[in-house]
């Protein structure tokens, strides 16, 4: 039996440890994860939930990591403290990989004891006890992911009354569903507190951390971003980890978006691949409509042509790219920052694309709404940067605030102001200034209204040019307008105390630098200063960041530091003083990992501690 | 060169019913080179719109990459226009749709913009019925490239320097037959009269035309051995049908004896008759269309006419129950749902 020498006596580690149920997939365990997530976060203790799935429908491994962490960490941790083996397949493994002292919770059968005596076993006879809860044979499969929810809620002293409000809003109050699950929960409880002395130091308590809180994943929270934004045209091709963003958009624009007939104020299509898709974009842009898709890394590879022609026409449109692991098919359902510098300069000859990057998902909802008011600002195409940890797992977040400011359609000349101007205007004239020239939109019933659209050399009047004095003045408006976008997009958000070594990064990396970061400062007694990058192009901000410290560490989840090429090649003379933090599994970046390169390099520098 | 057969022009100062004159749906110079079909089609395309009196400020012009892609700036300077990707006019066309369901699109693509790197959008547009004249300015080769293949040219045709094309054309009638368009037109860019009426009938069409025009190219491939040169074409073509244009506001409209003509309904008011010419050809029989088209390949006969036409069906908006209002232009208070709806959001993922 288990001689597990656990540092910690038991139940005094409170809120402070992950659970990492490994199932199958297609095997009904989503909704007995949210259920458990779910039930923490009502009792107040901030948790996430990282699903880690397979690129399959029915019958592969599939886990699901739960953290819960008083303090508020959130980010993937390196080890899991509870493993619950649901998947007979992966139990040998999973339990094999467990970290010494880990909770393993499993079918009785699988006999695991011998094989890692450093742990603490709680073998459980989820067959025996599905089949006295649930008297239908072909619903037990699915059923008796119930019982380790039960099993853990009665181990952890998770509030049975909780989970029941979980369970209910998790099967939207189906009363037939719920009275199948509901003895599975209840009978895995009940057979631990008969049978199953507690072994182990985890244990959470109700706390009040979660005020004010929701839990989304980040397609969810964009797709809530567009709707507010007021988008109007949708096209998309199903791509995982993408798909979600938009099934979402249709699902609350046909709820909240109808007119008073029942009549969509919005167009939601699927297109027949993502270069159809794209070119609805441009064609809905250039015809004034608010558009959106959003895609991942295959699908912006295939609309490189089109984002071209959207940056040299000048039409505004949106691309959310929920980016996966690359290249080629790659891991479709793993994540990584892998699109960045594909993003900022798409297609071909001279281009830089805004690119606009949120890290959780208020962020995500805010900066969607942002990203269709910037496009048709500034008339060009916009990427939102996601990755699928944040686009689809599960984020405790602030509520969202409703948008402050008024929708923005940038300049665009009305029939009323074509007349004021006596019919004379360019397309692509800089009257302003700032590189952004007016526009009009089909349907202006104006004599002059009409210009023409293309994608070959054009003269500030809109009309074809080979003329090299023509194409140069072109391009080089082209560039204050990128210019002019500095000033426009999300500035970074900046920490610090004026250390010489700084930590720059973007989007889903930052919980696990907080993370490392706070381990940084109070195990290893060295503080760092924080540059969260937000947008591309860099804003000054970012250059003085950079400058302002002796060496800065790009911290990105790709194999070449994409993010670091970007910088070194924008602030080219800043480019020495750049390293890269890197990590490119196809999971999750933990705050392990960002301190163990840290120290690594910072030892390897010769330097000590940078203080 | 052969083939420019023009009408009888309007006086220049005839104002049409929007009070426009023949020139205000002019475009500038064609760059093309001289004779070339498109041309014939570019000019047909301003006879039609002026003679409908379509409001400029309402039509869209669109197209892909190539020879035809250039065409939209030689009519109608006063409509939008988009010269967009290889391709990709479709899509394109199809954004534009859902931005302002009002826009008349006339879209513009060449055989290889449609059946070689468009074919897919081509096919998918199909499905979708837009309101929409999809032109194919069909000469069977590359133009702008210098005279390779297209996916029309037929089987045994052959190039300017003596290559032989050794694979099956594909028929983007019977495509568009097939996919459930309901106005499919196999024209000829020397046949100026039937032209002219297909193309008003097109236009007054709700819903998706689609009209294959071969148009021959006079630099490469006007030859003998081409199956799409000005005297092949001229030879080889027969006519279906006498096709007349009846508008909806036109007095002088009376119904006809059954059975000399047939009379289609266009979805405007405006109605197309057609008078067949020494055949007993259905064109309201889908099945008997595609038939006919298959059986026109093997005895190498050009037949032109009207292909298919059905009563209009519901264009795209009307599939997708869009507001009448062009999402374009719907004002905030539309499209931003009030602080109730993120509230009840909010509430339920907490």
């Amino acid at each position: 039996m288990s001689t597990a020498a656990t540092a910690e006596a038991i139940g005094t580690i409170v809120n402070d440890f992950s659970i990492h149920v490994a199932t199958a997939n297609g095997s009904g365990s989503q909704t007995s994860n949210m259920v458990l997530l779910r039930a923490l976060f009502q009792m107040g203790i901030p948790v996430s939930g990282k699903n880690l799935f397979p690129s399959n429908i029915q019958g592969l491994p599939t886990w699901f990591t739960i953290r819960a962490s008083k303090d508020g960490w959130i980010a993937r941790k390196q080890d899991s403290d509870v493993i619950v083996c649901m998947n007979p397949e992966t139990a040998d493994e999973d339990v094999a990989t467990a970290r010494k002292g880990a909770v393993l919770i499993y079918d009785d059968s699988l006999r695991q004891q011998e094989k890692r005596p450093d742990c603490i076993h709680y073998p459980v006879p989820f067959k025996k006890l599905i089949a006295e809860c649930c008297p239908d044979l072909k619903l037990r499969k699915l059923v008796i992911n119930m019982l380790y929810v039960g099993v853990c809620a009665e181990l952890f002293g998770i509030d049975m009354h909780e989970l029941k409000v979980a369970l209910n809003k998790q099967l939207a109050g189906k009363q037939k569903a719920i009275d199948i699950n509901l003895p599975a929960l209840e009978h895995g409880a009940k057979w631990v507190r008969e049978n199953l002395p507690k072994k182990d130091p985890f244990k959470v308590q109700h706390m009040d951390a979660n005020k004010g809180k929701i839990i989304i994943e980040g397609n969810a929270a964009s797709a809530l971003g567009l709707m507010f934004g007021g988008v109007t045209v949708v096209t998309w091709y199903p791509i995982t980890p993408s798909s979600s963003l938009c099934e979402y958009l249709d699902e609350y624009l046909n709820r909240f978006r109808l007119d008073k007939d029942g009549k969509r104020t919005f167009a939601v299509v699927q297109a027949e691949d993502e270069i159809a898709a794209a070119g609805m974009l441009a064609g809905a842009g250039w015809a004034g409509a608010r558009c959106f898709t959003s895609t991942s890394g295959p699908g912006i590879s295939l609309m490189n042509e089109i984002i071209g022609l959207g940056y040299f026409a000048e039409i505004p449109f949106v691309i959310c790219d929920v980016a996966r692991t690359g290249p080629s098919t790659g891991l479709p359902t793993r994540t990584m920052q892998g699109d960045i510098y594909s993003l900022m300069y798409a297609s071909h000859g001279d281009t830089k694309h805004i690119v606009i990057i949120p890290s959780e998902p208020k962020e995500a909802f805010e900066f969607a709404q942002e990203a269709l008011d910037i496009a048709e600002e500034f008339q060009t195409p916009v990427f939102l940067m996601l990755d699928l940890d944040l686009g689809m797992n599960y984020w405790m977040s602030d509520r969202f605030a409703y948008p402050s400011k008024p929708i923005h359609r940038g300049k665009v000349l009305t029939k009323e102001q074509l007349q004021e101007l006596g019919g004379k205007w360019g397309r692509y004239q800089d009257v302003d200034g700032d590189g952004i020239a007016y526009r009009t939109i089909p349907g202006t019933e104006h004599p002059n209204a009409a210009y023409f659209t293309r994608g070959t050399g054009h003269t500030p009047q809109a009309t074809y040019s080979e003329k090299p004095e023509h194409w140069k003045s072109n391009m080089d408006r082209l560039a204050k307008k990128f210019e002019t976008a500095k000033k426009r997009v999300p500035k970074p958000v900046i920490s610090g105390h004026g250390s010489k070594v700084g930590l720059l990064f973007c989007g889903t990396t930052t919980e696990a630098i907080r993370e490392a970061v706070h381990e940084l400062e109070h195990k290893h007694r060295v503080k760092v200063d924080l540059c969260r990058v937000r947008a591309f192009p860099f804003t000054t901000e970012v250059e003085e960041f950079i400058e302002k410290h002796e060496r800065t560490y790009v911290v990105e989840i790709n194999r070449d530091g994409q993010l670091r090429m970007a910088l070194s090649g924008e602030l080219p003379r800043l480019a020495p003083k750049l390293r890269s933090i890197l990590h490119y599994d196809g999971m999750p970046l933990t705050a392990a990992t960002v301190v163990a390169q840290f120290r690594e390099q910072e030892g390897a520098w010769g330097k000590g501690t940078p203080e | 060169m052969a083939g420019a057969t023009e009408a009888p022009e309007a006086p220049s100062n005839q104002v049409n019913r929007v009070g426009l004159q023949k020139k205000d749906y002019a475009g500038s110079k064609s760059t093309l080179c001289i004779g070339c079909g498109h041309d014939l089609i570019t000019a047909r395309l301003i006879d039609a719109a002026f003679d409908l009196s379509l409001k400029p400020e309402n039509v869209v012009k669109l197209s892909g990459i190539g020879c035809s892609s250039k065409t939209p700036a030689y009519f109608m300077s006063r409509s939008f226009s988009f010269n967009s990707v290889h391709g990709r006019m479709p899509s394109v066309a199809t954004g534009a749709s859902l931005a302002n369901r009002h826009l008349k699109i006339i879209g513009v693509s060449g055989d290889g913009d449609t059946a070689n790197i468009g074919i897919g959008q081509f096919v998918h547009v199909m499905r979708r019925n837009l309101d929409m004249i999809y032109i194919v300015e069909n000469n069977g080769v590359y133009g702008l490239t210098k005279g390779q293949f297209s996916a029309t040219a037929d089987k045994g045709s052959k190039q300017k320097y003596g290559n032989v094309n050794f694979m099956a054309p594909i028929d983007l009638c019977a495509l568009a037959v097939e996919l459930g368009c309901n106005f499919v037109a196999r024209l000829f860019a020397g046949n100026t009269k039937m032209m002219r009426q297909a193309l008003q009938a097109a236009l007054a069409f709700k819903g998706t035309a689609m009209l294959d025009i071969i148009s021959p190219c006079v630099t490469f491939n006007n030859h003998a051995g081409s199956t799409k040169s000005f005297p092949y074409v001229k030879e080889h073509e027969t006519a279906l049908q006498d096709i007349g244009f009846v508008p909806a506001y036109d007095p002088t409209y009376h119904e006809m004896a059954a059975g000399e003509e047939r009379e289609i309904k266009l979805g405007d008011g405006s109605k197309m008759t057609l008078k067949a010419l020494g055949n007993d050809y259905n064109p309201t029989d889908r099945v008997g269309a595609l038939k006919m088209l298959a059986e026109s390949r093997e005895q190498q006969k050009l037949l032109t006419g009207i292909i298919y036409v059905a009563e209009s069906q519901p264009t795209f908006p009307e599939m997708l129950n869009m507001v009448d209002q062009p999402l374009a232009t719907l004002p905030q208070s539309v499209t931003r749902p009030g602080k109730e709806v993120l509230e009840e959001v909010m509430n339920e993922l907490a």
